[in-house]
């Protein structure tokens, strides 16, 4: 151990992760949600398939704070996946490497998915 | 000198014997996926808490119909292949991750099977 102060390889439970980091492994994380949540979403036609009385109980479920709640956390980790997707294809063709390119899209993906969410949820609201 | 054999290098499927399909297939379906995520989560807030004639009235009708159908396919397609690279990448156990990919895989399958029938049923029988 002759430089003790030498350069370390970034061990994630000491490593302070940037944004981009972050997001990158919340993609994963939201996929893995959006996955329970297509689940959740087929369990629930299947109860509307089943006629008036199985889709009444779904409907009190999915209105009650609890069922409202979890329709909002998955409206927006969709968003938040379909936006932070959209900036992989970008990647995916070669755009957007350079620092200041991928310090810009963090905020613009976070901004455009709480948008979108607000949006999406003042339409429903108001429809 | 390399060690690829001069057939491997004109299959061009690298060692994983698949080529870039798997990445591929997951980017169009991702591509495939923006408009009907899109439409998907303004339906969901919107119906969610609607009752029985509203909601199956609306799944009904051929336009909703399609769109569920394929947001359901193409979603637990690429929900599918999403967590077979997480689980890939994160299981070193090999008996457990070949575990995990069978039953990931199957259970897309049927819940995917389970969602397309749910909506075909109330389109036809409602």
């Amino acid at each position: 151990m002759a430089n003790i102060n030498r350069p370390t390889s970034p061990h994630l439970q000491i490593y302070r992760l940037p944004l981009t980091a972050k997001m990158s492994i919340s993609h994963r994380a939201s996929g893995v949600l959006l996955s329970a949540g297509l689940v959740l979403t087929v369990l629930f036609l299947s109860a509307l398939a089943g006629g008036q009385s199985s889709w009444a109980s779904a409907q009190g479920f999915l209105s009650s704070g609890f069922g409202q709640l979890i329709l909002f956390v998955f409206t927006l980790v969709l968003n938040y996946h379909l936006c932070n997707g959209i900036r992989h294809l970008f990647w995916d063709v070669g755009c957007g490497y350079s620092l200041e390119a991928a310090d810009l899209a963090n905020k613009v993906v976070l901004g455009a998915a709480a948008g979108l969410t607000l949006l999406v949820w003042i339409m429903a609201l108001a429809a | 000198m390399s060690l690829r054999t001069p057939l491997s290098k004109v299959k061009g499927l690298g060692p994983a014997k698949e080529g870039a399909s798997h990445w591929w297939n997951q980017r169009l379906t991702a591509i495939a996926l923006i408009p009907l995520a899109l439409w998907f989560s303004f339906s969901i807030a919107l119906l969610a808490v609607a009752d029985y004639a509203t909601v199956s009235a609306w799944i009904a009708s051929p336009f909703s119909t399609v769109l569920m159908i394929l947001a359901i396919c193409v979603g637990f397609y690429h929900g599918y292949l999403g967590l077979q690279v997480i689980i890939e990448d994160y299981i070193s156990n090999e008996a457990l991750k070949i575990g995990l990919l069978i039953g990931v895989g199957l259970l897309a399958l049927l819940f995917a099977t389970l969602g397309v029938v749910s909506v075909l049923k109330i389109s036809f029988g409602a």
